[in-house]
């Protein structure tokens, strides 16, 4: 585990520049603010040029129709995507999603693969890999329930639903058309949340005895969101460090007053922190890693915490001017705090952490 | 690379079984054969590797049941004097200095830290004049640790008051067995004295036991302060350290469980893994050769857990941490962070947020170097060193 290369390397660095070029064309910090006014802000647009990229398949063989990059590209896609907090379902479709699908050998993964559908896994955006794995009931294919505050299910058109079969679990799959999608005004409007009632749906079997098949999806997600933490933090730590060098105060930049320097040092350390977590969650994932579900509970376990700090500190430091609707800090601090409840708590990771190295309470 | 790396090895080991060498002999039969650091030029006990292979080396050596060189007890060598030796010394400096460094035959302490110069330690009163071809060497030096067990220090001095304080200074190697210089212990709140109080009266050190050019100094010691907070940040395997120690008590000890202890040690247990990973990712950065002064980070974090964890292990232990191993003053000759009892550890560990640089000035060093946040205000920057408020 220590020969894991916690470094990006030439080709994520690429990758990297590539996203956030077209990041920089098509999510524009003032459009994702509207979102709150509820103007649904031209998300298409912008996971239109992503999916030409092809990251929908990013994780996907190539001979599934997708680009077979591992889990450490996927990780770098999303700290460029935490830094510009995009209303896009990567995470929720390519991460999550096609984890699930990568499992069967149903043609939607092609399909999801390729840009033509967005899927989403039909699991409330607060669940961790070791909670209960909500269940619909299924009438002979005919589904029946509610799954509440679901992410990405307004922009999918494919759910992947987990019906309770017997004593375990199948996922089944529903067109997003033969489904009630109610959205929810959410806390972070750029992963806005959405409750899906089923009545009377008809679902496609796309997989049997699936739990584990849906807890390792869950699992990749919390780690790979590891990664869009790290990049909510550093774009926190860079805008506030630019702002405290040209504010001034009492005739001099507010960057050199120690108070201000400590915490940022701190936050620095912090981030540089994460920055490790984040790299060994995904490299362990990538590798298929034996350390990976410790690797994950341990990065987020620190990640989600110091991705609220990071914003919160943000905030603070910009002070008057960070409590405006016009800076896009908030956007930052209410995703990061969304992120923080994502995918398990940062205690829930931590009790699993209690089990995975034997420190029992 | 790795698999020449281990043929030569295997072959030095069939050489010298460490069963049967005496020991000093092995270890400088290691040195001449390039495995004493490997990462070091050919001829001074390495043979230009990548630093990170060294880990490997020592593991073989360790298999073998080969002898070490008493690593914990020359710290200030292999981490500070050797690294700066190699940087800035001459030729003959690094043949006569860098073996028996390396064997441990001659251990090494520092002699920076002054009354008036810790955190500001550029403000070093310590004088060195030159007499011909000899400095002599008046002053106090302060918490200087094994100084009562080393052969030569690495010194610092005042070579020119005239000059503002960063470059009035020099950087020497003084020789310990010199009459003039007298090595008092310094107790500390552990009860042991680790440290001492170095008094320096007419110390002559011969000019070939300069580093780097007279008035450089400043700049050499940043070299060696640089190595030392590396060092100091190092990680290793999971649960190495404090968090090990406290671990093992928690597994061993059910009945001293409680739900809020649990807690705080998982934050612990996650911040330690965490640093673990981030020491291991700034390793293979500095492999690239990606230097800089990201290690006061990793400094920062490595002090904060250890104290946060070494508190933690007193109340986890409840009555019996009550208690006190020895008050006994002993003049130990390594630092041992995580031996003897909690009480010990946890006293031992304020330390660690003072040694090497404090908390607060690696706070400025990151603030400065790496965010690139404006200087503090000196008033002392640009003026004579004699002239300025001591």
């Amino acid at each position: 585990m220590s020969d894991l290369d916690l470094l990006h390397s030439e080709t994520e660095e690429d990758l990297r520049a590539s996203v956030r070029a077209l990041l920089g064309d098509h999510c524009d910090p003032v459009a994702v603010t509207r979102m709150y006014d509820g103007d649904r802000f031209a998300v298409d647009g912008l996971w239109k040029a992503l999916t030409d990229l092809g990251l929908p398949g990013l994780l996907v063989p190539e001979e599934r129709g997708g680009q077979g990059a591992s889990a450490r590209e996927a990780a770098v896609v999303l700290e460029e995507l935490g830094r510009t907090v995009a209303p896009v379902p990567f995470l929720t479709s390519a991460v999550i999603a096609t984890t699930v699908l990568l499992e069967s050998d149903s043609d939607l993964l092609a399909a999801v693969a390729g840009g033509e559908r967005t899927a989403v896994l039909l699991v409330p955006w607060s669940i961790a890999a070791t909670d209960d794995l909500p269940r619909i009931r299924s009438d002979d294919g005919v589904l029946t329930g509610t799954v509440t505050s679901v992410a990405g299910a307004l922009e999918a058109d494919l759910l992947l639903v987990p019906v309770a079969s017997g004593d375990g679990l199948a996922v089944h799959a529903v067109d997003a058309s033969d489904a009630g999608v109610t959205p929810l005004v959410s806390l972070d409007m750029t992963r806005q949340l959405a409750d899906v009632v089923l009545d009377g749906a008809v679902g496609t079997l796309v997989l049997d005895d699936a739990a584990h098949a849906v807890r390792r999806a869950i699992d990749a997600g919390a780690a790979l969101l590891a990664s869009e933490q790290v990049g909510i933090a550093r774009w926190c730590l860079e805008t506030t460090l630019a702002h405290v060098k040209v504010r001034k105060q009492f005739g001099r930049p507010i960057g050199g007053f120690q108070a201000i320097k400590h915490r940022l040092a701190d936050l620095y350390t912090g981030v540089e922190s994460a920055t490790a977590a984040a790299r060994y969650a995904a490299a362990t994932l990538a590798e298929g890693d034996p350390d990976a579900t410790i690797a994950t509970s341990t990065a987020q376990a620190f990640n989600a915490d110091l991705a609220v700090l990071a914003a919160e500190e943000a905030l603070q430091l910009h002070a008057g001017i960070g409590m405006t609707w016009e800076h896009p800090v908030h956007l930052y601090l209410k995703r990061a705090k969304a992120d923080q409840i994502a995918l398990g708590r940062s205690g829930q990771h931590r009790a699993r952490l209690a089990t995975l190295i034997g420190l029992p309470g | 690379m790795r698999e020449e790396l281990h043929d030569r090895v295997r072959v030095f080991l069939a050489d010298h079984d460490p069963a049967t060498t005496e020991r000093t002999q092995f270890l400088r039969a290691r040195y001449d054969a390039g495995l004493a650091w490997v990462h070091f030029p050919i001829g001074l006990g390495g043979l230009g590797l990548d630093q990170a292979l060294q880990p490997e080396v020592d593991r073989l050596f360790r298999e073998a049941g080969a002898p070490d060189n008493r690593p914990g007890a020359n710290t200030i060598g292999l981490g500070m004097a050797g690294p700066t030796i190699l940087a800035y010394g001459t030729d003959a400096q690094k043949d006569r200095f860098l073996r028996p460094l390396w064997t441990a035959e001659e251990i090494w302490c520092q002699l920076f830290s002054e009354p008036g110069a810790g955190s500001d330690l550029a403000n070093v009163a310590t004088r060195a004049v030159r007499d011909g071809d000899e400095w002599v060497v008046n002053g106090q030096k302060v918490w200087t640790s094994g100084a009562h067990n080393a052969r030569f220090a690495i010194l610092v001095a005042r070579t020119d008051p005239g000059l503002p304080k960063h470059h009035g200074l020099t950087y020497f190697l003084c020789d310990m067995t010199d009459p003039g210089v007298d090595v008092r212990p310094l107790r500390q709140i552990t009860g042991e004295a680790e440290f001492n109080e170095v008094f320096l009266t007419d110390v002559r050190i011969p000019d070939d036991q300069r580093l780097g050019e007279v008035g450089e100094g400043w700049k050499v010691a940043n070299a060696t302060l640089n190595n030392e907070r590396v060092s100091i940040g190092k990680a290793a395997d999971r649960e190495s350290g404090m968090v090990g120690v406290v671990a093992r008590t928690w597994r061993e000890r059910p009945e001293l469980r409680t739900p809020e202890l649990h807690d705080r040690l998982l934050r612990l247990w996650v911040d330690a893994e965490v640093a673990r990973l981030t020491g291991a990712r700034l390793r293979q950065k500095l492999s690239l050769g990606q230097p800089g002064p990201e290690g006061s980070a990793m400094k920062l974090s490595f002090a904060r857990i250890a104290q946060q964890l070494s508190g933690l292990e007193l109340e986890l232990l409840g009555e019996e941490g009550l208690r006190y191993s020895d008050w006994t003053l002993v003049r130990p000759a390594n630092v041992d962070f995580t031996g003897r009892d909690a009480g010990y550890r946890y006293l031992r560990a304020k330390g660690n947020s003072i040694e090497g640089g404090t908390s607060e000035i690696l706070r400025n060093i990151v603030a400065e170097r790496v965010l690139g946040l404006p200087g503090e205000h000196r008033v002392d920057k640009d003026i004579p060193w004699k002239e300025s408020a001591k």
